[in-house]
């Protein structure tokens, strides 16, 4: 019982920081600050809805696998936002 | 519930492959089909298929964008970006998309379902528990190994398009990045795990999720980030060892099938005793070899021009 | 829980529908390639609740494509550099970038 409503809280936490990730990469003004704001927003609801689900897990192993799954995702964000705004830099410059 | 779920994620296929073909600009093109591919892949895992989904993921979503936005790249520094296509060619390729896209539809419905016998009583003479391993290695191993060998005839392919001069340079435009980078740093932190990954697919294929394709599909992906981290240097063709490696998996599934029809059954029928042990040296075999020709078929053939010039 | 796990994921689905609408505005090629790096995100969170719905075994593509959610981004910036096989991080950022898009940060600073 009590593993339900830490799943519906969790995973409605995540669901929250998805969305305020969508709607800051539809807003935002410019390249740089979408990035920062999808990046962060993103894997912290990925974190919430895997450790939401992680409640209805049934064995450890899965455990092991939805860390994992979170690990790796924050490891190919934390590379991609980085380099990704190297190369919009250098359109800029380049631009001008 | 679930019918809102399913409704909303065809929506989502449909519509980025919509704006893959709609419009004339490249890149958003190569970006929506990478999408294309994820939302794919969430579509096979709905349907239950998810060895496809695993496939999907790794080739859609992963080899065949970095393919894209390589070519795209090489395109935009041609010169050729973002032109748009010739007018009137537009017209008679849609056509033809749509005409293909007919037909299948109406073979689909208009072809009697083909009567498939039951997999799982035949499973368990296949030597493997999972279905799908079942019928690519054992039941329809014939289709597999003319599969392994149209991949290797494509890296052929694709090394004839090196120049002349290049033919014994390393494999690939000379990748390089900055050391101690983020690149090179992720470059040396992710093929470990990947590794791990994608041995444990091969190894878990034959009873569960997974298989020779999916786990070499792992391989050749963290392989290729590797290879454009500049942690690992592409080899030349000449190269023995990468000639064995590419070589490897259909030998070793051709000589299981001539040894079967050697003992006294069929080409390619495996005897149940044994299926399971064939099946996993073939398995490993077959990986190393897909795994290798997928990376090298992504970086192309030997590209010396950034150096010489 | 099947109930809201459907709601779940029907939200993150929506949200990716969001970000393709990004992916189509663009405007530079870093924004839609950062808007399909969210859509990979999203696609991990979706496959961990569809996991929780269906079979568990579905962890397994989660994690296939958490693990390579980098590899289109890296042959993107691969692809960005003048001789399409260079790092991004080799080149020095331009004078002044700090305070050319993130005008609140340089004001912090002064």
């Amino acid at each position: 019982m009590m593993a339900d409503v830490a799943t519906y809280v969790l995973t409605a936490l995540g669901l929250v920081f998805f969305v305020a990730g969508t709607v800051g990469l539809l807003r935002f003004p410019d390249t740089f600050s979408r990035l920062h704001a999808l990046t962060k927003a993103d894997n912290l609801g990925l974190g919430f809805i895997a450790l939401g689900v992680a409640f209805q897990a049934d064995t450890w192993a899965q455990l092991a696998m939805l860390a994992l799954i979170w690990a790796l995702a924050l490891l190919a964000a934390g590379t991609v936002a980085q380099l990704v705004a190297r190369a919009a830099l250098a359109q800029v410059q380049e631009g001008e | 519930m679930s019918l809102a779920l399913d409704l909303a994620l065809c929506a989502l296929i449909l519509g980025a492959a919509l704006a893959t073909v709609a419009g004339g600009a490249v890149f958003r093109a190569v970006i929506f089909f990478i999408t294309y591919g994820l939302f794919l892949a969430i579509g096979w895992a709905r349907l239950g298929a998810f060895d496809v989904a695993l496939a999907e993921a790794a080739i859609g979503a992963g080899l065949t964008g970095v393919l894209l936005l390589a070519a795209h790249g090489r395109l935009r520094r041609m010169q050729a970006g973002d032109a748009p296509p010739p007018a009137g060619l537009n017209l008679p390729a849609a056509l033809a998309g749509a005409g293909m896209a007919l037909a299948l539809g109406w073979a689909w419905f208009a072809l009697p379902v083909p009567a498939t016998p039951d997999i799982a009583q035949a499973l368990p003479r296949s030597g493997v528990g999972n279905p799908v391993t079942a019928v690519l290695l054992n039941f329809r191993a014939w289709d597999t190994l003319l599969e392994s060998i149209v991949l290797l005839a494509a890296l052929l392919g694709v090394w004839m398009l090196a120049r002349n001069d290049d033919w014994n340079a390393p494999l690939g435009p000379r990748y390089h990045a900055l050391s101690g980078g983020v690149l090179v740093n992720f470059g040396r932190f992710l093929p470990p795990i990947g590794l791990c990954f994608g041995v444990y697919l091969v190894w878990a294929g034959a009873d569960y999720i997974g298989g020779a394709f999916q786990g070499g599909t792992v391989l050749a992906a963290v392989g290729l980030v590797a290879l454009m981290a500049n942690v690992v240097r592409p080899p030349r063709v000449s190269y023995a060892l990468l000639r064995v490696a590419v070589v490897v998996g259909p030998a070793v599934f051709l000589l299981a099938g001539l040894l079967a029809a050697g003992f006294g059954g069929a080409f390619l029928t495996l005897p149940p005793a044994l299926a399971k042990p064939v099946i996993l040296v073939i398995e490993a075999a077959l990986t190393i070899s897909i795994a290798v020709t997928l990376a090298l078929l992504v970086i192309g053939p030997p590209d010396d021009a950034g150096r010489s010039s | 829980m099947t109930v809201w796990l459907h709601i779940v994921a029907l939200g993150l689905l929506a949200s990716l529908g969001g970000a393709l609408w990004r992916v189509w505005c663009g405007p530079s090629q870093a924004d839609r390639m950062m808007a399909a790096q969210l859509v990979g995100t999203g696609g991990v969170g979706v496959l961990i609740v569809l996991a929780a719905l269906q079979d568990w075994g579905l962890l397994v593509v989660a994690l296939a494509l958490a693990l390579l959610a980098a590899l289109a981004a890296v042959g993107f910036i691969k692809a960005q550099t003048p001789d399409g096989a260079g790092d991004p991080e080799e080149t020095a950022p331009p004078a002044g970038w700090q305070n050319r898009h993130a005008t609140g940060q340089a004001d912090k600073r002064a």
